[in-house]
């Protein structure tokens, strides 16, 4: 292959944005050779062309926030950088819709809904996120528990395949039957299927008024037995989050909204749902939304009757790996992260492959999200996968010749 | 018929002989779904009773190069179970069993055959509900809920199908059996169950569906507003999500399937009224008090002549008993009809209403409208007598010119009944020929020998040998009296 030609080439479908990859053009750790950042779905579909012409291995950038989640790229040529696709096409308010391009931090999204007092319930989970990338990796807040996921709340989504071809699935409307959900395949697809430029979304409300209640659970018992009681409420919380420190007790967090009258009544039914010590407020706890600290971050899902099983299963792993863990996310809806140090990769193994060992507990799975080389090296990241043969064989069709994040999803797809 | 004669040897040897039927009066009686003007007999019906038969079945048609269709309680109104003549119908009716209420992890486990209804009336001693609510309900099965990713009434505030469905063991085309989701959230992988939800049959056969329980609302409360007209019934509606309420439910009827409601079922609307909205709120008390002053100001303002607000069970039941019997009951007001689903932008039903009257007025054709405000979900009853020559063109050619009334807003050729037998040769007017062969790729993936409902949903085939169904014609009319689900 003719390096300039490549350039060139990329130059030419981006009108002029495209460069050779400098020292942070990185994926965990894998050099690219050359960036691209095209201006719309026209400009990307030519990218994707010439990529496709001269076998190039494509991964996609964003914010680059996620770039160390998913393993490494098997190979990698081209980093094709989002942040051109900064426009919010269209906001429907009155139809709580919005279409956006994949490049828009959700930040800037955020505040422009905000105008309109709408939301697209997907928390910043982490700070710089863009569209495209809670797409592609599928990854939502604490409201998750009412509002929905990524994949609930996508309506309809522009690819761009690995042939260049543009394609859409869904549409701008809530209720939609016609054809296959396919937005809703390449939510959590690490860009493995195709290039997402641009998607609707269903929006919410602001409620006028909200509130937080806290309660201090010393155990995991504790935890599983404040989480159920607020899920068989009838108060109706946005958000169940828990966070407990590597050394200390958990804390279970609740997020109620609405009106002004409403949201005072069912805070005090919140209150006393959770018993002796609990409190309420207008902000919430530190941490909030946010992932646990660490340089080593797991994801371990269970099914809600299993809540108190897990938080004992990471607690057990932690232990006996030697490693502090550090616990958060949506108790819930049965998801919660945990930040572990980076120091010791043998005790990070340890750790994931007793947490999936006895994963089936509580029908539950162990993905490790994000880590340095050195642990990816002696861990499997995703662990058992249900369905693998058919997921091999979507990927052949959507990307025959395995140019689009090669490596970086389950099973080595 | 050699080959189904081989076929249907081999089943009964491994199902038994009482799940196999080929004799050619009781295949008949699976010759339709819903949608009862297309009819096809099927070769061959089977009626297995395990996960384990369902597989078996699915295996003998892979090896034999056989089509086959499943079909729940039959009820669809798109045709998506409309049988393959020279292919084998899985009947999964015996399927009913309830496998399990997971109260704790509020979850269900259920069969397909079981009924979506059952669902609902096995959680509510623990105080949760299945939340989609097809009108169907009563009569439609689980699995056929998942194949068309069905809605109803109250999706508005709580999704679809496709939202409550966290997992589903899946019979592929080929026969092997695999766990898609289940009880815990984001397993690792493709979201393959996103596709599957919706997909009509064509990816596979669901025999084990898990489903989130929802935790029954504290209050529910109803209310019945008259209006002059659907353009001020249509500001209300905008109104009341522009307020930033989202209602359970926002329904709406013209003054046609009012006049029909009544005949039929003496449901007592206000009197005189050119629209009526049923507004349903639900949630914590507190705050479904809040909002339900907002929703009776807002339909005032938009100039409701009459506001009622259900008393109990029983005025409420009398509220949506004129709304869910109204497309049975327009066979009071005309011999056959169509029965359209099409969905446009919630803020376009003022003018897109409007475009249905002048189009019915210029065609000469009656159309009642009946329809979730809440997300634009319109479903226009285009009246007509099929005794009459020409008649049924004319309503044939309106009920497609709405479509396009949708499409051109940026909506869909259908938001609940599916595209099935009945609305494949619209697809192209929604999705362009890149769109259509990307959701090939899917189909590809899961069904390389285009065995598994054929014909349905895709116009034609494109790629990996897709082999068209059998259609009986294009003759997209709806008998009277024969849709009494939605």
């Amino acid at each position: 292959m003719e390096a300039a030609a490549v350039l060139d080439a990329l130059a030419k479908a981006t009108d002029g944005h495209a460069s050779v990859a400098g020292g942070d053009d990185r994926v965990d750790g894998v050099p690219a050779r050359w960036v691209a950042a095209p201006g719309s779905t026209e400009e990307a579909a030519d990218v994707l062309r010439v990529a496709a012409e001269h076998g190039l291995a494509v991964v996609a950038r964003g914010g680059g926030t996620k770039l160390g989640w998913g393993a490494p790229p098997r190979r990698l040529d081209l980093l094709l950088d989002t942040r051109r696709l900064d426009r919010v096409v269209e906001h429907a308010a009155g139809d709580l819709v919005v279409v956006v391009q994949a490049g828009v931090p959700l930040a800037t999204l955020a505040a422009r809904l905000a105008v309109a007092g709408q939301r697209l319930a997907l928390d910043e989970v982490v700070p710089g996120s863009t569209v495209g990338g809670v797409v592609a990796t599928g990854l939502a807040g604490p409201r998750r528990l009412l509002q929905g996921g990524v994949r609930d709340l996508i309506l309809g989504a522009t690819l761009v395949r690995a042939d260049g071809v543009v394609t859409k699935s869904g549409g701008k409307v809530v209720k939609n039957v016609a054809g296959y959900d396919v937005a809703k395949l390449v939510c959590g697809s690490y860009g493995t299927l195709g290039l997402v430029t641009q998607a609707a979304f269903r929006l919410h409300p602001v409620a006028p008024a909200a509130a937080y209640v806290t309660v201090a659970a010393p155990d995991p018992a504790a935890v599983h037995a404040a989480v159920q009681s607020a899920l068989h409420a009838q108060f109706v919380p946005t958000a169940i989050e828990v966070d407990r420190p590597a050394d200390g007790p958990a804390t279970v967090a609740l997020l109620i909204e609405g009106t002004g009258a409403g949201v005072a009544g069912r805070t005090a039914q919140a209150v006393g749902a959770l018993g002796p010590g609990a409190a309420s407020g207008p902000e919430p706890p530190a941490g909030w939304g946010r992932l646990p600290a660490g340089d080593v971050l797991v994801k371990a899902t269970t099914e809600l009757a299993g809540l108190g099983r897990l938080l004992d299963g990471i607690a057990l792993a932690a232990t006996r790996a030697g490693l502090p863990a550090a616990v958060r996310g949506s108790a819930g809806a049965g998801v919660l992260y945990a930040g572990l140090p980076d120091d010791d990769p043998a005790a990070v193994a340890s750790f994931v492959d007793a947490l999936r060992g006895a994963a089936p507990a509580w029908s539950g799975s162990v993905v490790l999200l994000a880590a340095p080389p050195p642990v990816r090296a002696v861990v499997d990241g995703w662990g058992p996968v249900a369905g693998l043969a058919l997921m091999r064989r979507v990927k052949d069709q959507f990307d025959p010749d395995s140019r689009l994040a090669p490596g970086r999803f389950v099973g080595g797809i | 018929m050699a080959g189904l004669d081989a076929l249907a040897a081999r089943l009964r040897a491994e199902l038994g002989r009482e799940k196999v039927i080929d004799d050619r009066q009781e295949l008949r009686t699976y010759e339709c779904d819903g949608l009862a003007h297309y009819k096809v007999t099927p070769g061959l019906v089977v009626l297995p009773e395990t996960t384990g038969e369902v597989a078996a079945v699915v295996r003998a048609c892979a090896a034999a190069g056989v089509p086959f269709v499943a079909r729940g309680s039959g009820t669809g109104l798109s045709g998506g179970a409309l049988p393959h003549a020279d292919g084998v119908l899985v009947v999964t009716s015996r399927m009913r069993r309830i496998l399990e209420i997971d109260r704790d992890g509020q979850r269900a486990v259920v069969e397909p055959g079981v009924i979506n209804l059952q669902v609902t009336r096995a959680a509510a001693p623990h105080g949760y509900y299945y939340a989609p609510d097809p009108s169907s309900q009563q009569v439609c099965s689980i699995g056929g809920n998942v194949a068309e990713n069905s809605g109803g009434a109250h999706c508005l505030k709580y999704g679809f199908t496709t939202n409550h469905v966290l997992g589903v063991e899946l019979v592929t085309p080929d026969g092997e059996v695999v766990e898609l989701g289940g009880k815990a959230p984001d397993p690792p992988g493709y979201d393959l169950l996103g596709p599957v939800v919706g997909s009509e049959g064509t990816l596979g056969i669901a025999t084990r569906v898990t489903v989130r329980l929802m935790r029954a609302p504290e209050t529910v409360r109803t209310l019945l507003a008259g209006f002059p007209g659907t353009d001020e019934a249509g500001q209300a509606v905008s109104a009341i999500i522009g307020a930033g309420v989202i209602p359970a439910a926002i329904e709406m009827m013209d003054a046609l399937a009012i006049e029909a409601a009544e005949a039929a079922v003496h449901c007592g609307y206000p009197g005189g009224a050119g629209a009526v909205l049923v507004v349903e709120l639900d949630g914590p008390a507190a705050e479904v008090q809040a909002q339900f002053a907002d929703v009776e100001r807002h339909c005032r303002d938009a100039g409701a002549f009459e506001i009622r607000l259900a008393a109990d069970d029983a005025e409420r039941a009398l509220f949506w008993k004129g709304r869910k019997s109204a497309f049975a009951a327009v066979g009071r007001i005309s011999p056959d009809y169509i029965v359209q689903d099409g969905v446009i932008p919630r803020t376009a039903l003022p003018e897109v209403l409007r475009a249905i009257d002048a189009l019915s007025r210029e065609s000469g054709v009656r159309v009642a409208n009946v329809f979730h405000a809440g997300d634009g979900n319109l479903h226009p009853l285009v009246l007509f007598d099929d005794s009459v020559p020409g008649e049924g063109e004319a309503a044939e050619e309106v009920s497609g010119r709405i479509l396009d009334l949708c499409i051109g807003h940026g909506g869909s050729i259908t938001g609940e009944h599916g595209v099935g037998s009945d609305k494949a040769r619209y697809m192209p007017r929604m999705f362009s020929d890149a769109d259509l062969d990307t959701m090939q790729l899917v189909r590809c993936a899961f069904d390389p020998e285009g065995l598994s409902n054929p014909g349905k949903v895709f116009p034609t085939p494109r790629l990996c040998g897709e082999v068209p169904g059998k259609r009986s014609g294009v003759h997209p009319l709806q008998a009277a009296g024969l849709a009494e689900q939605f």
